[in-house]
């Protein structure tokens, strides 16, 4: 931060992987891609590569964590020792435990988490390779995992990150335009009632230059978030098809109230 | 663990919040009682206590010569780190750091580096030698807003720190040199209660609050945020909590510089 590079970021009006300064890198978005987990995603955003997974509503480990109310959330961000240009010490450190923590608060604002008292949902967030705001791509990513689990969310949390470059105000801040640029901002968005649930910032902004970065995040709200309903609407479409095939249906035969009327008869009348 | 008393005083902090009015009788902008006193460990190159009401911190600000970051060989080195001590509060345990101590000293590194209100190019004293800044933020009591408070402190701290002298290889402690901050970084935290946003919030209200931030800022500049808690802003709220920190800053200026 501040200008410790003497190459320019922008060059021609473009950034030096050849972007506007309001264009996102490209991103792909996987749901389900993991065997055991309760939810998954992998996602690609430009070089970043992401893998999300969910486990949960679960008995909580260790016990004295319990919530009598509501499930607790718990997140672990972490990136590969591999994943970056230097190698990395594995394991948790004072960035990624931070970045955690904010990241849970996020997912504590939309998770309904009175659902399930007594339990633990864990959402894991590993970082594969890494080039630049990994920490939204994360983000993003847990949100489909989560969707995927079928953890109960008030909305579909995405989070982009926007800064300063050449003192100009871009969005989605690579490796580069973060380590020599002027300012770095992540946030964390609820694409329904717009509100911020995730905001970091660091560098050297004005006034109207934040208001300016603001307006570029939520201009991209909605491009991200039809990614991740995409993602969704994919694995649904391939499990519907892959079931079929093996001779089974997705589709509910029977109204979900006459399935629990069925039910309740089978117990004995003493036990109920 | 749930504190019974906390618990029962969450519903009282609640209802007097909703009716805009605060526990101890303060406005929503008004930060309680800030004494700053500085130069209070003469072991220390720089230090400051700091109290906003019953919350209190101690920073301590150590120089030792060290080896520069391979990628700024020309820079001294800062280091900011902050201990919860369990003389603060019932909940602080001795261990490994907790994610709130380290957000605590991350958002006072943030606020400080991005400032870059340390010369850290004067901090040179030989080739591959340069003064490493070691910034110790010590919570002894906790009564809410412990960001603001270790801010002052560590501010205060590093503007009243004197650099020794390094000669021949020798760091020569009685010799000093006074050395400024180029601009002294001011913070100030907002805690959302329901709908009402309110300045500077006690332990109460910090308990039952669903969303933190802090505005690190300079003269018309913004230099750090950090969002915390589970509750959202809306744009609007983020937009006049900063004016707020700009003007809340005049305030805290004016204190620090009276030190």
């Amino acid at each position: 931060m501040g200008g410790h590079s003497d190459t320019p970021l922008i060059v021609n009006g473009k950034r030096i992987d050849g972007r506007e300064l309001d264009e996102l890198r490209p991103i792909t978005i996987e749901a389900g891609v993991l065997n055991r987990a309760n939810g998954s995603a992998y996602l690609t955003w430009g070089n970043n590569k992401v893998i999300a997974a969910v486990y949960g509503p679960r008995e909580v480990f260790p016990k004295h964590q319990t919530d009598p109310y509501k499930a607790v959330v718990r997140c672990r961000y972490l990136m590969a020792p591999f994943s970056t240009e230097d190698h990395g010490r594995s394991g948790p450190n004072r960035r990624s435990r931070e970045i955690s923590k904010v990241m849970r608060e996020a997912f504590e604002n939309v998770i309904i988490a009175e659902i399930y008292p007594k339990t633990a949902i864990d959402i894991y967030v590993d970082i594969i390779e890494a080039q630049g705001s990994t920490r939204v791509a994360g983000l993003t990513a847990a949100a489909v995992a989560l969707a995927n689990a079928g953890i109960p969310m008030r909305d579909i949390p995405i989070a982009v990150s926007v800064g300063k470059i050449d003192n100009k105000i871009a969005v989605d801040m690579m490796k580069e335009e973060d380590n020599f640029g002027q300012a770095d901002m992540p946030v964390a968005i609820n694409p329904t009632n717009k509100e911020i649930i995730l905001l970091q910032m660091d560098g050297k902004m004005t006034r109207e230059e934040f208001s300016h970065a603001l307006d570029l995040v939520y201009s991209k709200v909605e491009e991200i978030h039809n990614l991740q309903k995409e993602a969704l609407k994919q694995y649904f479409k391939k499990s519907s098809a892959s079931m079929e095939e093996n001779g089974s249906s997705v589709r509910v035969e029977k109204p979900i109230e006459q399935a629990t009327e069925n039910f309740t008869k089978e117990i004995p009348a003493e036990q109920q | 663990m749930v504190m019974v008393i906390d618990e029962l005083k969450k519903a009282a902090v609640k209802d007097l919040i909703k009716t805009g009015k605060r526990m101890d009788g303060r406005s929503f902008d008004k930060y309680r009682d800030i004494v700053i006193k500085t130069n209070v460990i003469s072991a220390a190159e720089g230090s400051a206590d700091v109290t906003i009401g019953k919350s209190r911190v101690i920073a301590g600000v150590k120089l030792e010569i060290v080896e520069p970051f391979s990628d700024r060989p020309n820079e001294g080195t800062l280091t900011v780190g902050a201990d919860l001590l369990p003389t603060a509060h019932e909940t602080f345990e001795e261990g490994p750091p907790s994610p709130e101590s380290i957000e605590l000293a991350r958002v006072v590194d943030r606020g400080i580096r991005a400032a870059e209100c340390i010369d850290l190019k004067s901090l040179v004293v030989a080739e591959d030698k340069v003064w490493g800044v070691y910034v110790d933020i010590y919570v002894i009591d906790h009564d809410g807003n412990l960001i603001d408070t270790a801010m002052i402190a560590a501010t205060a701290a590093l503007n009243s720190m004197r650099v020794p002298t390094y000669r021949d290889e020798k760091v020569i402690r009685n010799e000093t040199k006074p050395m400024k901050l180029t601009v002294i970084p001011t913070a100030s935290t907002f805690v959302k209660i329901g709908d009402k946003i309110i300045l500077d919030p006690s332990y109460a209200e910090e308990i039952v609050a669903d969303a933190r931030i802090t505005y690190s800022v300079g003269d018309n500049m913004l230099y750090a945020i950090q969002k915390a808690g589970s509750g959202s802003f809306t744009r609007d709220e983020v937009m006049s909590m900063l004016d707020r920190s700009f003007e809340q800053r005049k305030y805290l200026l004016s204190l620090l510089e009276k030190v």
